[in-house]
């Protein structure tokens, strides 16, 4: 659980530091793993299966998050060659 | 089998600290493959070899190389042969193998005393994870599809070249690769929705 935390706590790090895109999505990725973490340990502790159909959905929350959130990702380096998110901010339309 | 997890954990926790704060994106990716090996390894040690498989194929195999297909994307340009000297460098590959090497050692570990009664209390077998899957969670994986489909469409469609697009980039050759190179992701997620 500890483990957890720090993992989670890790991401949320990373996803406030930094500015590049890459790195917010794979933050979140860390932090989607460490909730997964959490709900593996939880079903170990009691022994059901339960904890595991959850990560189970997390993994496909993931896959389809990553798809999505890369191909904005290429959009938006299609439109400004950065991949700054404060240029981000300023966009309109 | 208690060292193992400490081991492990060490690991991941490590190889994500180095992770979020690389420079360069693909050394970051590989870091964060280690680090989800090492959580694989603790599924293991959590009594979920089905979910370890399942980290390893779908997020160390697909999510991985979806992100490594868009960085090598987006980089394309003058940087690549400078990359490509630099890494060759040991001491670029020297840690991350390092750790890797620690995590080959624990599988050894594991395979050897397999014979040695497991601390685990209760390991659940796919087959236990299938029946509560589509008994009391059919509902979920009926949403989890749902989620998919939607996650395909709008990959597409955000993925897709706009019409004026070919024009404006049509001299230059590196922003041209990127444009049709937008088809290699589309499949790409396809192929992870797919396997998920």
């Amino acid at each position: 659980m500890y483990l957890a935390v720090a993992l989670f706590a890790l991401g949320l790090i990373g996803l406030l530091t930094r500015r590049n895109l890459i790195f917010t999505l794979l933050s979140v990725e860390v932090m989607l793993n460490a909730s997964g973490l959490a709900f593996v340990a939880g079903s170990y502790r009691w022994g059901r299966p339960d904890g595991q159909i959850m990560f189970l959905f997390i993994l496909a929350m993931a896959a389809a998050e990553v798809s999505v959130g890369l191909a904005l990702l290429l959009q938006f380096h299609r439109r400004a060659p950065t991949l700054d998110s404060e240029v981000a901010s300023e966009m309109r339309g | 089998m208690l060292i193992v997890f400490y081991v492990a954990s060490a690991i991941a926790v490590l190889a994500t600290i180095v992770a979020i704060t690389r420079n360069h994106a693909v050394h970051a990716l590989l870091y964060l493959i280690v680090s989800l090996l090492a959580i694989a390894v603790i599924f293991y040690v959590l009594g979920a070899p089905f979910l370890a498989a399942l980290e390893l194929i779908i997020y160390a195999g697909a999510i991985m190389v979806l992100f490594l297909f868009v960085v090598m994307m987006l980089n394309l340009g003058e940087h690549a042969t400078e990359v490509e000297t630099e890494w060759l460098k040991p001491g670029v590959w020297a840690f991350p193998s390092a750790l890797a090497t620690v995590l080959l050692g624990e599988l050894t570990y594991v395979v050897v005393n397999t014979s040695a009664p497991s601390p685990v209390m209760h390991v659940i077998t796919p087959k236990e994870i299938g029946m509560s899957l589509f008994g009391p969670y059919a509902i979920g994986v009926e949403l989890a599809s749902l989620l998919l489909m939607s996650g395909l469409v709008g990959a597409y469609h955000l993925g897709r070249r706009t019409s004026g697009e070919e024009e404006r980039y049509g001299a230059d050759t590196d922003r041209a690769r990127v444009v049709s190179g937008s088809g290699i992701v589309r499949v790409g997620s396809d192929r992870t929705s797919h396997a998920a």
